[in-house]
This record gives structure tokens, C-alpha cells and sequence, in this order.
């Protein structure tokens, strides 16, 4: 191989990102090697298994992938904003798209939701970590070395082209012959023995770890989210895997699961991906409805307006999410009976939708309504989303999505109840939680400003598109002829989409602005919370509580603070705490050397990787530490300095 | 006040620009019994949901005027109320009617398009293989003996079967003037009925992604009297014969012009039986030897799957399969 097939060449766009990418490193090694941070950088970082500090690393990776995502949207949007035009070509278009779609579902919105899990969860449950501290470095290191070996595609060897639903035979071998598809099955799995291994761990913290007190139906709504996204991560990203793998096989060992020659079946695929990908939605959904409901709350200032039935719709749409599957292929002449069963369950979803859409607007009837960011953030939530989720009752109706689908009507559709449902929690999240994260708030003024651009963008964006779909523009066409009549509507999304770039871009500089001179927090309950979380120190000393709190009700922080019962003093008892462990990362690394082999189908370098990878397994398996316990001297040090 | 006030405006705006924009929205401008079906299932979803949107907009727009903080002061102190069963079960029985109200004529629909359009289902339908092939379209009319590419002309008021499948990646076939689409595979049929209600002209195009020329994977389609089709037939019929050779060249990616032949490629391949024709044209591995047999033996052997496999027939063939996969790993 030639060092030209090895690094994309012939594009200046291209070279730009080579220049700055490699810009970016010195300047990180120099900044690192200069302030002497190397050993910082190690021991607070790189070896933690705080579920706080793993959650940060989750929210910073995520925004970054934003960004990522962000600009490959921003070049789509200019390659369509007139007919014919020439600003990219098809293939370049094709691998846009395809790392567009495949960054923001599996490294932008996913991590960003499972690191605010991490950071709050615990914390909502009085718990001093996670069930498994160590899994969870495993978690966050395989997710981030998986999402920058799909990254990397972009400079070296090519990008996937296939789309990010990776549609067999396109996908195959004779038909995107390129490394580009290698990354995407080889980034997906690695990231995604995080998230399986995610869904265990949170199963399990929320299952046992618990204060005592807490029922289950005590639990705060975004911790039963959490449980009920960890259930569904748990059956439905094992089908992911085994699809990966078969895939990998296909294309780097010659298999014939899905090929066209010799008996493949390119239909599984479609099948086995969706039975994933129907519950992935589903995946960076729910916790997104958690955060709105303990948002909404808290900016009521009532308790959430039926609590079961939130809970219990919840556990209905996670059911019915497995049932739904063939709705994004009706098209493949499956027969009146197949089409018309799963019209009905995707149907059937809109009514534990609605009774919380409804449940959210009762919560927010005789409150006293507070503006706040992350408020407006959960308030343009309801009206965006019921736009999402009407298109969405109307493209689950079988004998209408033959025309809607593959069209601009279902990306507008799946923007609207994806941005609207998923992007806006993860930002109010990231306003309400923020302070737990890093000691300050984020400035509200700036905060809003990026509210309101954001979403007046969002919707000059998408809600021309349903327009577009109607009048019969395709998704993925790389450009368009002026005798279709769909450059008006274009104009209008790029518009929005520009708008959409500024809201993130204030976004960024208000995470400067406020880290340089917001004040800080003193005392860690910034909102007037409801919710354990807000029972925490400012700043949240690394074994959480002092004391592990007693709960008698769900709102359990709302409840003591009325009873008087927050600022008790008792005496101290030793805490067990986990150590670090510089094994996640090491591990994680040798998966992306293994990963980076296959990709290039270099086996000695892919068997080095996994030798690695065994190796850190067992220096694990003889690791006979068992953490260490934190005095009470200690914990009167801390607290003083805290309160 | 003043942010809704002002969003308010912004949305007024907006639907005006919006609708300025779109006067040609095909789908709800049908042109087909077919199409005509879906537009008025679509215009009647799009009004019950109409009214999901304004009950919600304006319980929401109310609740938030109402009860923000600014009005009710900062000593308001809101009750706790825990939820309301009564009103829990209202807006979970509502939704369910509506969705009964939708899902009704929606299974109707999706039956009735299995079927010819009633009102010409005693009209023999036109029967077209539509092929996609990287990126062009291959269109087949065996009783006619023609053979078109990129192109058809179709008789109005009489029902088309569209025959589907695909030499290679899976396409989406779609005139959305006369309905809705259906996806090509290799080695699968998939059937459609389209029906054109006047003469015109249509666009008809790949809608599934399918890689590099995707873009310009389209085709037109005359919809005619049934005179001028049986003028057009008879011309085309005088074209030259398809050959295999000139068909082979056309399995190999890449755009072509509009062609019209007066003999159909079924003669020697059926996509819909024969998922590796292309592959193996491609790749310069051998055909099938007694091809003008071959597609109609695979036939034979996938009989007894046909009923649970869709409509179509998969490849098993099982000689042909050990055969080829040695010749096939050497080409990688």
C-alpha cells in the first residue's frame, strides 16, 4: 500500500483538517509538557473511576462530537442550498452524510446522555459510585477509542459512504470496496462494548446501590429512565455486535451472510439492524424525558404530575420499542398483514407518549413557572416534539410512508423528535446539572441567547423539509436540478441550519465565559432542588455523601428540606472507596490498535492488539486491590472546607 | 409575553415563506387512483393531527401564561398535586380513538394497494419488469416483447403491475404522481400497481440511497391514450434485439441514455431469481452455461419457500453456489 492510498489525499478541505488536526496535538502535548500537567493529567484523568470525572470526560468527548457532526451538517446544507451546485461532490457528499448520521446517534448523543447518567445518577440515588467503577472507565475508554477510530477515517484510508444504516449490498465488499465501511463496523463495535457494558452497570447501581428508604417507585424519574434505558441497552445492542461481526466477516474473511453471491441474505441486515436500532431511538429518548420531567418539577416548583403513569408509560414504550422494527422498511413488500401489524404498534406508541406529554403540561399548571435556561430548553421541548410525534403517527401509517419514505418528511421527521426530544435535554441537562460538574453555572444570559437562536434555527430548518418531502425531494441526493422547484425550501434550512452553527457557537463560548467568571458554587443546591443530587456539597467531594442519606418519599431532598432534616449533623463512619486504574485505558488503546489492524486487514497488527487487549484482562483478573477506605479525619477535613 | 408575541410572528412568517415555496407538492397532487389513495389518507392523518397540535399548543401557550412566575409572584407557593386518575384516563382514551380513527382506513389502504385500483381491476394490467441496476433503470415488457431503459410509456386508466427487483444494490422504485414506492432486490419480486388517470408526463426515480450516481438514478414516464401506447409499442417493437452481450455492458455501473430493444433480457436472466448476475458479469466470472433454462429451473427449486418467503423467490441453487465460491475468493 502507497502512502497515498493510505492517507486521503486530493482535497483541500481535507488537507485543512490534517493541518489543524495535527496543530491541535502539538499544541495539547506543548500545553501539557510545559505547565508539567503529564502526571495530572494521568492520575485525575486517565486512571479515574469517579463516575463524576467519567461523566465530564462522556460530555466533553460528546461536544466535540457535536461539533463534528455540526460541521459535516453545515457542509451538506451549503452543497444543497441551490441546484447543481459544486461545492462537493457525490462521494463526498456520501461520506458526509454517512458520519453526519452515524457521529450523532452513537458518539454525540449517546455518550452525551450516559455521561450526564454518570454524573447524576449516583448521586440522585444517595450512592457514593457506580455498582462497578472499574466497568465504567472500561465503558467511557472503549467508547472514546471507538469514536476517534471511526473519526480518524476522515484523514486516513477514507470515510464510510454507505450510509449510517449501512444497507447491504451497498455496504458489502464488491460495492463500497474502501476501508471507509471497516471503520464504521470496527468503531461501532468497539464503542459498543462500552455501552453494553454501560447498560449492565447502570442496571445494577440502580437495582442495589439505592439509600436505604428509597422504593423503587420513590425513585426519581430520570433515575427510572436510566433503569428502563439500561434494560433496553442491555436486550439490544448484543443484536448490534452479532450484525457487526457477521458483516466484518463479510468483508474481511470472505463470509456470505449478507452478500449477493452465494446465498447471502442482504434483507437480515435490514432486519437484524433495525430490531437494534428501533430501541437504540428509544435509548436517546427516555433519559432525555427523565431530564425534562426533574426539570420541569424544579422550575414549577410542584412534584411531577403522575408519577406512576410516567413511569409506567415509560415501561410500555420500552416494550413496544421492540416491536416496531419493520416500520422503517414497509416498503420491502413484506404483505398487507406484516405492514398493517406493525402500523398498529408503531401507533400504539403515541399513547404513553401523549400521556406524558400531557403529565408534563399538568405538572406545569398551577406551578410558578421559572424561566430559567435549561426551563426554556424543556418548555420548547413540548410543542417541537408533538410536531415530531404527529409526522411520526403519520409515517407509521404503512399505505402513506410509501410515499413519505426516503424522503425529506422522515428526515425532518426524525430531526424533529430527535433534536427536539434528545439535543435540547442533553443542553438543558448540561445548564440544570452543570453546576454539579464543575462548581459554577452556566452564564444564564448567554444561555439564553443560545436558546433562542438555536431553536428559531432548528425550526427554519427542519420544518421547511416536510415541504420538501411532500413535493418529492429524496434524502441523500447530493444535489438537485432546478426544474425540481425545491430550491426555496433549501434556502430556508441552510438558513436555519447557519443560525443552528451561532447557538452552538455562543454555546461554547458561554462554557469559557463561565469557567473564567461565574461565581462559585457555595452551597450545591443552586435550583432549589427536589431530588438527591442537590444534597451534595459544593463542590461534590469525590465519595459524594458524608453521610448516606435516608429517604421517606420520592422528591426525597424536596421533602427533608421541609422537614428540616438537610443540614442534620451525625458522626462520621470510614468510607469505602474504589481505586483508580490505569487498566481501562490501556485496554481500550489496545482495541483501537486491534481495530486499526482490521481495518487494513494488517493481522499481525489486529493480533497484537487483541494479545494486548488479553493481557490488560488478565493483569486485571490477579489485581487483588480492593480499594481503600477514606477516615473519618479525613471526611471532617473535607466537609469543613465544603460547607 | 413579548418572546411568544414575537415567536408568534416568527412562525406567521415562516408558513407564509413555507407555503409560498411548495406549491408543487407532488405527493398531495395525484395523478392516479394509487397516489390518489394515499393523498387522501395523508390529508385526513394531517388533520386529526392538526388537532393533537393546537389542543396541546393551546393548553401549553395558556398554562405558561398563566402560571409564570412573574405574574404570580415569588411568595406563590404551588400545591403539590400527585397526578389526577380521572384525567390520566382521559388523555390515554382519547389518543386511542384517534389512533382507532387512523389505523382503520390505514389497514384498508395498505390491502387495497396489494390489489389493481378497483374501478379498472377488469382491465388486464400492463405488466413491466422494473430492474435497477448502478444507477439506471431497466424496464422489461415481456408480453410486448420491448425493452426500454431510463424510459416507459404507459396506457392511462388501465392498471400497471410493476415487477421489481434489482441487479445489485437495493433501489427504491418511486413515481410519486402516481404512488408510492416499493423496493428492488436482487433476488426477490416485489409487485406493485401504479395507474395513471391522464396523459403526462412523470418523473419516476430511485429514492433508496445507492452510492455514487444515486442522485441520477431516474427515469421518465409518458402516460398515454391507449392509441398512441399501441403506436408507441409497434415503433419500439421495430428497435433493434437486446443482445446479451449489450445487456452485460449495461450491468456494469454507470449512467446510460435512453435505449428501447425489441426483445427483453428475461430471456436469459431474472433478476428476481438471480441475485449474482451482475456480480458475476463484473467480476468476468462465468454465467450460468444453459442460461435461457437456468432462471426457470431456480423457479422450480424454490417452489415450495415461495409461501413464506414475501412474494419473491430467493436463489437456491445449490450447484451454482458451490461452483462459484471458489472463482469468487480469488477475485478479491
Amino acid at each position: 500500500m502507497k502512502w497515498d492510498e493510505f492517507f486521503v489525499t486530493g482535497d483541500p478541505l481535507i488537507y485543512g483538517a490534517d493541518v489543524s488536526i495535527a496543530l491541535t496535538l502539538i499544541g495539547v502535548i506543548f500545553v501539557l509538557t510545559y505547565f508539567k500537567k503529564w502526571k495530572w493529567l494521568w492520575t485525575e484523568w486517565l486512571t479515574t473511576v469517579d463516575h463524576k470525572k467519567l461523566g465530564i470526560m462522556y460530555v466533553m468527548a460528546a461536544v466535540m462530537m457535536l461539533f463534528r457532526g455540526g460541521v459535516d451538517a453545515l457542509l451538506m446544507r451549503a452543497q444543497l442550498t441551490v441546484p447543481d451546485a459544486g461545492f462537493l461532490d457525490s462521494t463526498h457528499y456520501n461520506e458526509i452524510f454517512t458520519t453526519h448520521g452515524t457521529i450523532m446517534i452513537i458518539f454525540m448523543a449517546m455518550p452525551f446522555l450516559i455521561g450526564l447518567m454518570n454524573v447524576v445518577i449516583p448521586l440522585q440515588i444517595g450512592a457514593r459510585d457506580v455498582a462497578y467503577p472499574f466497568l465504567n472507565a472500561v465503558s467511557f475508554w472503549t467508547f472514546f477509542m471507538g469514536a476517534m477510530l471511526f473519526n480518524i477515517s476522515f484523514v486516513i484510508g477514507g470515510s464510510p459512504s454507505a450510509g449510517w444504516t449501512s444497507y447491504v449490498p451497498l455496504a458489502g465488499l464488491e460495492l463500497s470496496p474502501s476501508v471507509g465501511q471497516n471503520y464504521y463496523l470496527l468503531g461501532l463495535q468497539i464503542a459498543g462494548i462500552g455501552t453494553l457494558l454501560t447498560g449492565i452497570n447502570f442496571l445494577v447501581t440502580i437495582l442495589k446501590m439505592r439509600a436505604p428508604g428509597m422504593k423503587l417507585m420513590q425513585m426519581p424519574i430520570f433515575t427510572w429512565s436510566s433503569l428502563i434505558t439500561s434494560v433496553i441497552i442491555v436486550f439490544a445492542f448484543p443484536v448490534l455486535t452479532v450484525a457487526l461481526a457477521l458483516m466484518t466477516f463479510d468483508r474481511l474473511f470472505g463470509s456470505h451472510f449478507f452478500t449477493l453471491m452465494d446465498g447471502g441474505m442482504p434483507m437480515l441486515w435490514a432486519n437484524l439492524f433495525w430490531i437494534w436500532g428501533h430501541p437504540e431511538v428509544y435509548i436517546v429518548i427516555l433519559p432525555a424525558f427523565g431530564m425534562f420531567s426533574e426539570i420541569i418539577s424544579t422550575f414549577a416548583r410542584k412534584t411531577l404530575f403522575g408519577y406512576k403513569a410516567m413511569v409506567y408509560s415509560m415501561v410500555v414504550i420500552a416494550g413496544l420499542s421492540f416491536l416496531v422494527w419493520v416500520h422503517h422498511f414497509f416498503t420491502m413488500g413484506a404483505g398487507g398483514a406484516v405492514n398493517s401489524f406493525f402500523s398498529i404498534t408503531t401507533m400504539l406508541i403515541a399513547v404513553p407518549t401523549g400521556v406524558k406529554i400531557f403529565n408534563w403540561l399538568f405538572t406545569l399548571y398551577k406551578g410558578r413557572i421559572k424561566f430559567t435556561t435549561a426551563m426554556l430548553w424543556s418548555l420548547a421541548f413540548i410543542p417541537n416534539f408533538v410536531i415530531g410525534g404527529v409526522t411520526g403517527v403519520m409515517l407509521a401509517m404503512a399505505a402513506a410512508d410509501y410515499q413519505y419514505h426516503n424522503t425529506y418528511f422522515l428526515v425532518a421527521h426524525f430531526h424533529y423528535v430527535l433534536i427536539s426530544g434528545t439535543v435540547y435535554a442533553c443542553f438543558a441537562g448540561l445548564h440544570f446539572w452543570y453546576p454539579k460538574m464543575f462548581n459554577h453555572r452556566l452564564n444564564e444570559k448567554l444561555g439564553k441567547w443560545t436558546f433562542w437562536i438555536f431553536v428559531a434555527g432548528f425550526n427554519l430548518c427542519f420544518f421547511p423539509m416536510y415541504f420538501l418531502g411532500l413535493a418529492g425531494m429524496p434524502r441523500r441526493v447530493y444535489t438537485y436540478g432546478a426544474a425540481d422547484g425545491w430550491m426555496s425550501l433549501n434556502v430556508l434550512a441552510t438558513m436555519g441550519g447557519v443560525l443552528m452553527g451561532i447557538g452552538f457557537l455562543i454555546l461554547v463560548y458561554n462554557i469559557y465565559f463561565s469557567f473564567r467568571y461565574s461565581p462559585r458554587e457555595t452551597t450545591g443546591d443552586p435550583w432549589d432542588g427536589r431530588t438527591l443530587e442537590w444534597a451534595t456539597a459544593a463542590p461534590v467531594p469525590f465519595y459524594n455523601f458524608a453521610h448516606v442519606p435516608e429517604v421517606k418519599g420520592h422528591d426525597a431532598y424536596w421533602i427533608a428540606k421541609k422537614e428540616g432534616r438537610a443540614k442534620e449533623k451525625k458522626p462520621y463512619k470510614p468510607i469505602h472507596m474504589p481505586s483508580n486504574s490505569g487498566v481501562p485505558v490501556i485496554m481500550s488503546t489496545f482495541f483501537f490498535i486491534s481495530g486499526f489492524g482490521m481495518v487494513f486487514s494488517w493481522h499481525w497488527m489486529s493480533i497484537a492488539g487483541l494479545i494486548g487487549v488479553l493481557a490488560t484482562m488478565v493483569i486485571r483478573s490477579f489485581d487483588y486491590d480492593k480499594g481503600f477506605y477514606v477516615s473519618v479525619e479525613e471526611i471532617e477535613k473535607h466537609e469543613q472546607t465544603t460547607e | 409575553m413579548k418572546r411568544i408575541k414575537s415567536m408568534l410572528a416568527f412562525v406567521m412568517f415562516m408558513s407564509v415563506f413555507v407555503l409560498g415555496g411548495c406549491s408543487n407538492l407532488t405527493v398531495l397532487d395525484p395523478k392516479g387512483p394509487v397516489a390518489e389513495q394515499q393523498a387522501n389518507l395523508i390529508l385526513f392523518s394531517i388533520g386529526l393531527m392538526l388537532f393533537i397540535v393546537v389542543v396541546v399548543f393551546v393548553l401549553f401557550t395558556l398554562i405558561l401564561v398563566k402560571y409564570r412566575e412573574r405574574k404570580s409572584g415569588p411568595d406563590y407557593e404551588p400545591p403539590d398535586i400527585e397526578g389526577s386518575t380521572f384525567l390520566e384516563i382521559i388523555w390515554t382514551v382519547i389518543p386511542i380513538i384517534i389512533l382507532i380513527a387512523l389505523a382503520i382506513p390505514t389497514v384498508k389502504t395498505i390491502y387495497a394497494l396489494e390489489e389493481p385500483p378497483e374501478a379498472t381491476a377488469h382491465k388486464e394490467p400492463v405488466v413491466i419488469h422494473a430492474t435497477s441496476v448502478d444507477w439506471k433503470w431497466v424496464f422489461s415488457y415481456p408480453e410486448e416483447d420491448i425493452e426500454t431503459v431510463n424510459y416507459i410509456h404507459i396506457p392511462e386508466d388501465r392498471p400497471i403491475l410493476f415487477k421489481l427487483a434489482s441487479a445489485d444494490s437495493m433501489g427504491s422504485f418511486w413515481i410519486p404522481s402516481l404512488g408510492g414506492q416499493e423496493y428492488t432486490m436482487a433476488g426477490m419480486m416485489t409487485e406493485l400497481y401504479l395507474q395513471a388517470d391522464e396523459p403526462g408526463e412523470y418523473r419516476g426515480r430511485n429514492s433508496n440511497f445507492t452510492g455514487e450516481g444515486f442522485a441520477d438514478q431516474v427515469f421518465t414516464v409518458t402516460a398515454e391514450t391507449e392509441e398512441d401506447y399501441a403506436e408507441w409499442v409497434e415503433e419500439a417493437q421495430e428497435a433493434p434485439e437486446l443482445t446479451q452481450e449489450k445487456y452485460n455492458e449495461l450491468m456494469l455501473k454507470g449512467h446510460a441514455d435512453e435505449m428501447t430493444f425489441s426483445s427483453t433480457h428475461l430471456e436469459w436472466v431474472n433478476h428476481a431469481m438471480d441475485a449474482e448476475y451482475a456480480t458475476k458479469v463484473r467480476n468476468g466470472l462465468p454465467l450460468d452455461e444453459d442460461n435461457s433454462h437456468g432462471s426457470h429451473e431456480d423457479h422450480e427449486d424454490s417452489e415450495d419457500e415461495d409461501h413464506d418467503s414475501h412474494k419473491g423467490h430467493g436463489d437456491h441453487d445449490d450447484h451454482s453456489k458451490s461452483e462459484d465460491k471458489d472463482t469468487h475468493s480469488e477475485s478479491h
